[in-house]
């Protein structure tokens, strides 16, 4: 835990006069990391773990070491959510956006002393976490708009009204960047979950500690169960799965290590799931916000229908 | 072959017939494109994409289109005419449909190219560069269009491969490009089969890969691209609902069922295959089907009163044979038209299966025939839960008087293109293309354009 | 009068089915592509004039031009051999008996306008008196209106009943109910008021009153062909059609036809199924058999005029 919250605590027990300088003698208390599928923290079924370090040769903490059935389980959870969240009313899942922006500013402390012991200075880590609260926000706003601004009425020929409108993939497994644990999680799952989709991500494998915070964020967002599974592991070991998998609509890939991205887009002809390789964005500027990548998981779908023409300026009746 | 602005013979020296499907007589020999000649044809269209065409200004792009629109329009029976010889289908639809939607298409395009700027939103677009094309033999012109048009008013340029049993079209669409004075190698027309299309998806100097055909190509090519940076469109296989409510306009429904499945023979990636009726009125319209059936008049494609052709090929027409008996094995009830066929050619009759369970293969599989799949339901929930029940995801369609429920059915369908009271319709301003294994990317429309473009920031 | 027992079986009008009017245009476009030549244009044209009522329905109707029409319908031209004559002569209530007499042993039918044609703005008593004049007079054949009015007020009751009160009173003579389209609005209305019209008892169902414009299209055609085979699909009876007004040209004619077989079937393609209700399609038909028999496009003024 954060030692400042620590301290803070203790503060206020020697003030309610309960206890004279105990916090020299009082055990900290761990965090255990968790995963989160369909809105639990289980620890991984596999039982595994692993222990990250930072530069300094830190233990960041005992991590779960999730499993490709961690994964099968998380999509599960994930395409139960789907019908709901991409049902809401865009409105809606602004709401949920902005709820999600508010809670991550309230438990800022907490993600700044992740960071710190993840290897950020502290201007750094201030800046990722602004930069992440606002890109909720940024996103929070897009959620009922960016359907106004892809769609097309098409002016067809024949005697039909025809429109185009963005719909949700479905579920999207999403490996997160390896920097930015913070900033490139939130960047990633946003403009997914912002269009209506449900998203299974691998956190990043060395930075991990945010993921899971976060996820306790979400957990008190009002977001769904399901909508956003986070998973802690190596990607090696689960990419994959997350690709092979056949329930699986799309695949984020934000890295850029060229044998992997080959590897996952020959498995990605599976089920033909759509894949996306952001890999030359880079997080902190504004080319890492946009609704052009929330349209990257929207399929266009176009419907038809007759216009009826009795009596229209001398129709044909 | 069509390279560089000339007509060039194979670096192969290879050809290959092509038959009227009709007759099984021979019309010409077409040149089979190797790997060689595949690679001509890709560095004519680097050069010309390097010194020509991304140069010019978009506005001169745009009446190069436009002009070869109104040639298309001009020389509208004589494409026709040879589109029904080479792939079968009924003079009335390539007189009527395939000709002039392939004009249209070529006309709405042209007028993007120099407005690309107001496409999208806060970004500028760049063309990829290189595109290699791939397309079926169900709509020879039609596709090529659909291709070639968004590709060069977008600015890239194109090596286009028709398919081995309908190359004449594409080649005559050559001329057209040619008498229209397009710069050399801004378009390049070649022919060939399965190995020339690997040529092309493999080829090193493509940047783009847009295919339509079946999902397994479609794999496949996926498969091949991995690790290049080559992107691609995949326009792939189908197995669409048509779903009939009780209160839907019936005879209208039906007609939209017949045109949803027998429209060029079945041969379409949207058909409407398997219909879905619900119990309540599911015997009048097997009745009504069956009776409008036998209207439909089976033979010769150049018979302006013919309404089904000719399969395209002996091996379609033996994957159809196939299904038939998978059908009837299932247990299903097959009922065909009882119209006579001709002797010669390859021809087959309208059929429908009644009593089909969602189980069986011809309600799950792409038969790419006159075929049609009937099921029954009885609720709104259960429907969709069985439209979507497929891997594909290309097309669907429903039939209700009533407006809250045809809004709840087309947005809960999992598929690209929903007809609502009207089936196969297609316009060029209307996107078109797949959920799930029917491919990605759209052509058609605004949102034809992005699949030939990037996106910069400003 | 319909009974109690059979208003038990009677269908709830208003839920008629829908009429999706671009699905049924694109349809009866269709039947447009389709190409007659040869014998079966020969064929065609022929059974298209034996299918005419030869028409004239005026104020100015004498007894000459009554009597004119009446040869006409019996010698459409002489100078051609093998000619048919034409169904029907079709007249006002006034004029049937001199119609009937002109074209007695002719085999011709003669219909009779009737319940205040054509706006059918009249009590019920007198449309009854009206039908029961015409039949008197020797008419073999009745068309009768519908209360337009009162069917647009949703009064489908009514609208069957006076359906079925003229058809008592016509006795053994046929009755044609005009449904008058170019006033229902809609292909929904169409469809609903054929369906009324033949539960209560129609012998055929008609467009037009040639009054009102538009008159007969083909899709509106397409509508109540479709009804006659869903009535007939439930109770195995035949009832006849015959779209009147708007037809002039021969060509239309055989699209007409060809949209009968495709929808009904060949059994309706009689006079005794289907009518063209029309004055100048004869004499675009009889154009039509000079030229396929000399290979010379016709001139009007070698074709006469009644």
């Amino acid at each position: 835990m954060a030692k400042s919250a620590i301290k803070k605590s203790a503060l206020r027990v020697s003030e309610n006069g309960l206890e004279k300088k105990t916090s020299s003698k009082r055990l900290e208390v761990l965090k255990t990391y968790k995963i989160y599928i369909g809105g639990q923290f289980p620890r991984t079924e596999s039982g595994r773990y692993y222990t990250p370090v930072n530069k300094a040769g830190e233990k960041l903490a005992n991590v779960c070491l999730s499993s490709r059935k961690d994964f099968r389980d998380a999509v599960v959870a994930a395409r139960g959510a789907f019908g709901g969240w991409s049902g809401r009313a865009a409105f809606n899942r602004g709401q949920i956006l902005y709820r999600m922006a508010e809670m991550l500013e309230g438990r800022k402390e907490q993600f700044i002393s992740e960071l710190l012991r993840q290897d950020s200075t502290k201007a750094a880590a201030q800046k990722e976490l602004n930069l992440a609260i606002d890109r909720l926000i940024y996103y929070a706003g897009w959620c009922d708009k960016f359907q106004q601004l892809f769609s097309a009425v098409n002016p067809v020929a024949s005697s039909h009204f025809n429109f185009s409108v963005p719909e949700p993939m479905g579920v999207v497994a999403i490996v997160a960047p390896q920097g930015d644990g913070l900033l490139g999680l939130v960047s990633a799952i946003a403009p997914v979950i912002a269009g209506g989709n449900t998203c299974v991500v691998l956190a990043s494998e060395t930075k991990p500690l945010c993921s899971v915070t976060f996820a306790e964020v979400l957990n008190s967002s009002d977001l769904p169960g399901g909508v956003v599974n986070i998973l802690t592991g190596k990607p090696a070991e689960l990419i994959s799965g997350m690709v092979n998998h056949m329930d699986v609509n799309a695949t984020i890939y934000c890295e850029n290590n060229s044998s992997v991205k080959a590897s996952i887009r020959e498995q990605s002809a599976v089920n033909l799931k759509r894949i996306y390789f952001y890999d030359h964005l880079n997080w902190q500027k504004d080319e890492g916000q946009s609704p052009y990548l929330i349209m990257d998981t929207q399929e266009i779908k176009t419907t038809w229908h007759p216009i009826e023409n009795i009596a229209g300026a001398g129709g044909s009746y | 072959m069509f390279i560089n602005g000339s007509w060039q013979k194979p670096l192969s020296k290879k050809y290959f017939d092509t038959i009227n499907p009709a007759t099984e007589e021979k019309l010409s020999e077409v040149a089979e494109a190797s790997a060689a000649d595949v690679d001509k044809a890709v560095k004519a269209a680097r050069n010309a994409y390097d010194k020509t065409w991304r140069k010019m200004p978009a506005r001169e792009r745009a009446k190069y289109i436009f002009r070869i629109s109104r040639m298309i329009q001009e020389k509208a029976r004589e494409l026709a005419i040879i589109e029904t010889l080479d792939g079968g289908k009924p003079i009335r639809e390539s007189r009527d449909f395939d000709v002039p939607t392939a004009g249209n298409h070529f006309f709405y395009y042209a007028g993007w190219a120099d407005k690309l700027e107001y496409a999208f939103p806060n970004r500028q677009t760049t063309p990829l560069g290189v595109a290699g094309q791939i397309i079926p033999w169900n709509f020879p012109l039609l596709m090529a269009a659909w291709k070639i048009a968004p590709a060069i008013a977008t600015g890239n340029t194109v090596v286009l491969k028709s398919a081995e049993t309908t190359p004449l079209t594409a080649l005559k669409l050559a001329e057209i490009i040619q008498e229209a004075d397009l710069p050399p190698g801004v378009v390049n027309i070649i022919t060939g089969a399965g190995a020339t299309g690997a040529a092309i998806v493999n080829h090193p100097d493509i940047n783009k890969i847009a295919f339509t055909g079946s999902t397994d190509v479609g794999k496949i090519i996926q498969r091949a691209i991995a690790g290049t940076n080559k992107k691609a469109t995949l326009e792939l296989g189908g197995k669409a609902a048509n779903i009939i409510f009780e209160d839907a306009p019936i005879d209208q429904a039906v007609e939209g069922v017949i045109n949803g499945i027998y429209f060029n023979q079945g041969h379409v990636c949207c058909a409407g295959s398997r219909l879905y009726v619900q119990e309540s009125i599911a015997k009048e319209v097997i009745r009504k089907l069956k009776d409008r059936m036998e209207s439909l008049i089976v033979g010769d494609p150049l018979d302006k009163n013919t309404d089904i052709g000719a399969i395209n090929s002996r091996q379609q027409l033996e994957t159809i044979h196939k299904y038939l008996q998978i059908g009837k094995k299932e247990g299903a009830d097959m009922y065909e038209s009882s119209c006579p066929l001709p002797r010669k050619g390859f021809f087959c009759r309208p059929t429908m299966f009644t009593n089909v369970a969602q189980s069986n293969r011809i309600a799950q599989e792409e038969i790419f025939g006159p075929v049609l799949s009937i099921l029954t339901f009885r609720t709104d929930d259960e429907v969709i839960e069985k439209a979507n029940n497929t891997p594909y995801g290309l097309s669907a369609g429903v039939w209700t008087d009533k407006g809250s429920k045809i809004f709840n059915m087309t947005r809960r369908m999992r598929a690209g293109v929903i007809w609502a009271n009207t089936f196969n319709k297609f316009d060029p301003a209307s996107p078109f293309g797949g959920y799930k294994e029917s491919g990605f990317g759209r052509e058609g429309g605004l949102h034809g354009l992005l699949p030939y473009l990037n996106l910069v920031n400003h | 009068m319909a009974t109690a027992g059979s208003i038990r079986t009677l269908p709830d009008f208003s839920l008629s089915p829908r009429i999706d009017q671009v699905g049924v245009e694109e349809r009866a476009s269709r039947f447009t592509k389709r190409s007659i030549k040869k014998e079966t244009k020969m064929n065609g044209l022929k059974l298209v004039l034996n299918m005419i009522d030869l028409t004239t329905l005026e104020g100015k109707d004498t007894d000459g031009k009554v009597k004119q029409l009446c040869y006409k319908a019996m010698h459409p031209h002489d100078a051609v051999d093998g000619i048919p004559k034409v169904a029907a002569v079709c007249v006002y209530p006034s004029m049937v008996k001199v119609a009937k007499k002109a074209v007695e042993g002719s085999g011709i039918k003669i219909a009779s306008v009737v319940t205040a044609f054509p706006s059918g703005q009249a009590p019920r008593d007198i449309k009854i008196r009206d039908t029961k004049y015409a039949v008197n007079e020797g008419a073999d054949e009745v068309d009768m209106v519908i209360s337009r009015g009162k069917f647009h007020a949703g009064e489908y009751n009514f609208v069957f009943d006076e359906i079925a009160a003229i058809k008592e009173a016509c006795g053994t003579a046929r009755l044609k109910v005009i449904l008058e389209t170019g006033e229902l609005g809609t292909y929904d209305k169409v469809r609903r008021a054929s369906d009324i019209a033949m539960h209560a008892g129609a012998d055929f169902i008609k467009t037009s009153t040639g009054k009102i414009q538009p008159a007969a299209t083909m899709p509106v055609t397409l509508v109540m062909l479709e009804a006659i085979r869903d009535f007939y699909y439930k109770t195995g009876k035949m009832i006849g059609m015959k779209p009147a007004g708007g037809i002039s040209k021969s060509k239309l004619a055989l699209h007409y036809l060809v949209m009968v077989k495709e929808t009904l079937g060949s059994d309706w393609l009689t006079n005794e199924w289907f009518r063209f209700g029309a004055s100048s399609l004869a004499n675009d038909v009889l154009m039509q058999i000079v030229k396929e028999k000399t290979g010379l496009y016709q001139s009007a003024n070698y074709f006469s005029v009644d």
